[in-house]
């Protein structure tokens, strides 16, 4: 039985929770630009509207999100799946409940397999199979109850899946096996003789009578038996009938131990996969409040250049302003390059971060913030912005920012996306202009698809020069009495950024 | 029945194995080479063999035809496995004699029986396939081959089969229940866990944890067990009838041939595994030309202790070679502290030691003196009890040697009189000297007074060398040269290609 609720045909295995203690490991290895993407993007922001203080679906919702899909298959499977979540929350919340509940039921109760010894293992197992089997069945009837009002693949799948394994029948068969694994009326083993005619290969037998009286149908019967009744008072031999009966119920012991063990994967494996959905539900009812709107992106292939979008806000400014945030409009269809110049303090960061966190959330199948938003998938996403002086001094800054640069070369590959925030400007125009123009020119070259924000201008218009058809340079707008719009038009870059509008204000 | 004497001696005379270790052993490391060599092996009692050096050429010859054999990387491993298997047939034997219950022992006497049928019959036919050049390999090959072939190796082993085959397909049933136990015989129930695991099969999600105890289950027997045992040869009277009859029949299986050659063997396999580490290090051995001519030599020479002392290490080994011609009889090493004037020294008695057993010898190519007695005279800690000053000591061991020394011994005196005047030592080191030459005796002598290096025609002087870059840093090369006191100098002008060698091929005729 597979969870298959984030994949179609995989697990998602995003974090660990063998202690007991539910510490959480990341077990997926994330993209090396992540601590970037999650500085730079504002990440933790995001993360924290879809987690809801809970830090499982923080984790969760962090590696779902850094662990990019790149097919549009998926991507759709998923959004299917968050379409139905977001139209019946509460089924949702009350499945979740389910592995939440059985969590909570192995530390209230201390259940676990913790022995050693093969009687220990098979009584703690058998414990939590009992507990596993009364939530199975809660799973089953949600299932019976709403299989019907789910419309994705996804759903449709899992429901059936449940309706099916987990029918009456194989309940039955569970429970005779549940209270026969107590061994009320004695084992049953076999054995052969082993080296030095000693006892070998134990082997744990269901008697060929299937009942409880087997025992009485074997004492009964013709064939040769011999039997040995201890003296009271013989601890030791009662002690070595003990290991020889471990002796023979150490592989059943195992089954049953493993098996509770698959069933408490399962368990978390649901818990896992549906703590994405539950992130997304957190924040589509957080972004509800704002009345700011989402959107289900189209996704177009990765070889194709699609950026068309409307209303596309910076869903962590929104976030943190606790207030409807201004929004983009842009048809960068078939453009490789986008140049961003203008306006200090004119929004041109924001609008690089909501690019960056609209790819992000459309390839983990979110929705994302928007009116509408259509674009091409990306092979993988880097940000290089400008960073504060290295409070190491083992380095220079400008030597900083290409040491990162390097080290993203190092990790691209074609179709991929980078996001630049006024790099290589740790120097004088002129050097940083030619380098950074050197840097995106190869970029384009083996078709890296690149945003720019940047105040040079020698860099920006040496590409407006040459005009390049997959190009296009977005300004920030700045009315001429000075104020702001925060949105962004299209147009030739501009000489000076009205550095001198802030001076004027501050100093003004 | 054939007879075979010795895979270590060609003659029938056997060489009586000498428990103590030779009193050279410290001074030339040798014990800690032996010590290692016979490491893990212990119970083959392997160190009187090397403890006993041969005084015949033929029987040095005869067993440098079986190492040369064994250096077969089959061969070698076919008789390691045979010997693995006797290891066994020890234990299981040992065991047995232990043992409480009847058919318990007997159940191990049993098993022992088995693995000794299996290991002289994979012997046999492991040297039957070998390409054996040794006289000593070839003649145990033809006593094998007859003994497998005999009547009584025959019945041994079709006896031990069938009766084993009887008792491994017993298969019986143990009912156990509060305080009380039954036995009787299986009757085809399922095994229930490959049940319990069908069932839950369908949530299989990844690879889960592994709750099997490990049961240690040592080889003993309790009394419920050997009840249970008797309730099963109750059940299976005539089989372990059978087993009552083998044990009979075959109380002493073991031949003894065979096992006097499973003891000595180790002593070329023991010695080989010691070699192979040290081979690794990019160090040759050679088998060297050993006998009566005083004219010796070795190239590329090493301390075999030093050499295993630093296997582990990211530190070379130096090697180094001495050649003796006629007249020549003693080395004077002479030259900076530290340089490797002792390891060589050691290195040239070690050599003639582990020749004299018959083992090749570290080094490319070399020719040995088969001596009749080694004897060293190292410095040694004053030692209180014998009541005497280090000089009067050293004098007394000194003397306590030429009492016994004849010219056909090997001598190695590593820094006598040290403790004395300088021209005191000279003096006595002259006297010494004087009378090791009248004796005509191999002798390699360690000082620090280059006056002793030019004495005669008799002796070579041999310096230990330093860095021409870095007078202070050794390399622990002995160099045949003449000992002036001026290494240093000599090494600068080795930088320049200016020693006498050097100018020498560097001037064409």
């Amino acid at each position: 039985m597979k969870v298959f609720l984030m994949y179609p045909d995989r697990d998602f295995e995003p974090v660990q929770k063998s202690s007991p203690e539910q510490r959480l490991v990341p077990r997926q290895k994330l993209p090396g630009s992540e601590p970037a993407l999650i500085q730079d993007l504002e990440l933790n922001t995001l993360l924290n509207a879809m987690a809801l203080k809970d830090e499982f679906l923080f984790e969760v919702a962090k590696q779902a999100i850094l662990s990019s899909l790149d097919s549009q298959e998926i991507i759709r499977y998923r959004q299917a799946i968050l379409k139905d979540c977001l139209k019946h929350p509460d089924i949702i919340r009350e499945i979740y409940r389910i592995p939440i509940q059985s969590a909570e039921n192995k530390h209230n109760h201390w259940m676990g397999i913790f022995s050693t010894n093969p009687s220990g293992v098979l009584s703690g197992a058998r414990e939590m199979l009992e507990m596993f089997v009364g939530l199975l069945k809660t799973l089953k009837k949600l299932a019976d109850d709403h299989a019907g009002e789910f419309e994705s693949q996804g759903f449709r799948r899992f429901f059936a899946m449940i309706q099916q394994e987990l029918d009456d029948e194989y309940f039955a068969v569970v429970e005779r096996h549940l209270k026969q694994l107590k061994f009320n009326s004695g084992v049953l083993l076999s054995a052969e003789l082993g080296a030095g005619n000693e006892g070998a290969n134990y082997v744990l037998r269901k008697p060929n009578f299937n009942n409880q009286s087997w025992i009485k149908r074997i004492f009964a019967s013709k064939s040769p038996m011999y039997s040995y009744t201890l003296d009271p008072r013989d601890d030791g031999g009662a002690r070595v009938l003990g290991d020889l009966r471990d002796r023979g119920l150490n592989s059943v012991a195992n089954a049953v131990a493993q098996s509770a063990d698959h069933i408490d994967s399962f368990l978390n494996a649901l818990q896992s996969e549906l703590a994405f959905y539950m992130g997304c539900i957190n924040l589509s009812e957080g972004l509800a409040q704002l009345g700011e709107p989402i959107a289900f992106p189209e996704v177009a292939p990765a070889g194709k250049r699609r950026h068309s979008f409307t209303g596309l806000y910076d869903v962590c400014l929104a976030l943190t302003m606790k207030q409807k945030v201004v929004g983009n409009d842009v048809n960068a269809n078939d453009k490789s390059l986008v140049i961003i110049t203008g306006a200090n303090q004119g929004g041109k960061s924001t609008f690089l971060r909501s690019i960056g966190l609209a790819q992000l959330m459309m390839q983990c199948g979110m929705f994302v913030p928007a009116k509408s938003f259509h674009a091409n998938v990306c092979a993988s996403l880097f940000t290089h912005y400008k960073q504060e002086e290295d409070a190491t001094m083992t380095s220079g800054k400008f030597d900083e920012e290409l040491n990162r640069m390097s080290s993203i070369v190092d990790n691209l590959s074609p179709n991929s996306m980078v996001l630049f925030n006024e790099s290589f400007a740790a120097t004088n125009e002129r050097e940083g202009s030619e380098i950074a123009r050197q840097i995106v020119s190869a970029l384009l070259e083996k078709r890296v698809k690149v945003f720019f924000v940047t105040h040079q201008y020698e860099f920006a218009h040496s590409f407006y020069d040459k005009k390049m058809a997959h190009a296009i340079y977005l300004r920030a707008e700045r009315r001429d009495d000075g104020t702001r719009t925060f949105k962004l038009i299209e147009g030739e870059p501009l000489q000076t950024s009205y550095g001198k509008d802030l001076y004027d204000r501050i100093f003004g | 029945m054939m007879i075979f004497h010795s895979i270590l001696f060609d003659k029938d005379v056997i060489q009586k194995e000498t428990a103590e270790q030779p009193a050279f052993f410290t001074d030339l490391n040798l014990d800690q080479v032996i010590d290692a060599i016979t490491a893990g092996k212990p119970e083959y009692n392997l160190k009187p063999f090397f403890h006993t050096p041969l005084r015949d050429v033929g029987t040095i010859q005869y067993r440098h035809e079986i190492m040369r054999d064994l250096e077969d990387a089959t061969l070698m491993e076919h008789i390691k496995i045979f010997a693995e298997k006797m290891i066994i047939v020890r234990r299981y034997l040992g065991l047995a004699g232990k043992l409480d219950y009847h058919y318990h022992e007997e159940g191990w006497f049993l098993e022992a029986a088995l693995v000794y049928c299996e290991a002289v019959t994979g012997l046999a036919q492991d040297l039957d396939a070998a390409d054996l050049k040794s006289r000593g390999l070839i003649a145990f090959r033809e006593y094998v081959k007859n003994y497998v072939h005999s009547h009584s190796f025959h019945t041994l082993l079709t006896e031990t089969k069938k009766v084993k085959a009887g008792l491994s397909s017993v298969k019986y049933s143990v009912i156990i229940q509060i305080g009380r136990f039954s036995v009787r015989a299986y009757e085809g129930e399922t095994d229930y866990s490959v049940e319990v695991e069908k069932t839950f099969e369908k949530f299989k999600q990844g690879a889960v944890k592994d709750y099997q105890a490990k049961l240690y289950k040592g080889s003993g027997m309790n009394h419920i067990e050997a009840q249970i045992l008797e309730f099963v040869a109750r059940l299976y009277p005539e089989r372990f009838a059978a087993l009552d009859q083998f044990c009979a029949n075959h109380r002493q299986f073991v031949n003894e041939t065979i096992r006097v050659f499973d003891r000595e063997i180790q002593f070329y396999v023991s010695y080989l595994e010691f070699i192979t580490d040290i081979e690794l290090k990019g160090l040759a051995f050679c088998y060297p030309q050993v006998g009566e001519s005083r004219e010796v030599y070795d190239y590329d020479g090493f301390d075999i202790a030093l050499a295993h002392s630093l296997l582990n290490t990211e530190k070379p080994v130096i090697c180094n070679d001495f050649v003796l011609k006629e007249p020549e009889r003693i080395i004077v090493v002479s030259g900076p502290n530290q340089g490797g004037k002792t390891t060589f020294a050691r290195t040239f008695g070690q050599l003639h030691y582990l020749a004299s057993l018959g083992l090749p010898v570290p080094g490319r190519e070399a020719r040995l003196f088969l001596f009749d007695q080694i004897f060293t005279h190292f410095e040694r800690e004053e030692d209180i009890s014998n009541l005497r000053g280090k000089l009067e000591d050293d004098l007394f061991r000194i003397h306590s040697i030429f009492t016994r020394v004849t010219s056909n011994s090997i001598l190695i005196l590593n820094e006598i009189f040290a403790s004395t005047t300088l021209k005191d030592a000279v003096f006595l080191s002259k006297e010494i000297m004087a009378k090791v030459m009248e004796l005509d005796v191999l002798c390699v002598c360690v000082t620090f007074m280059d006056e002793l290096s030019a004495f005669s025609e008799k002796t070579i002087s041999m310096v230990s060398t330093v860095l021409p870059e870095n007078p202070a840093m050794r390399t622990f090369k002995i160099i045949r040269r003449p000992a002036d006191g001026l290494a240093y100098a000599l090494s600068l002008a080795e930088k320049h290609r200016l020693t006498y060698e050097q100018i020498k091929e560097r001037i064409q005729s």
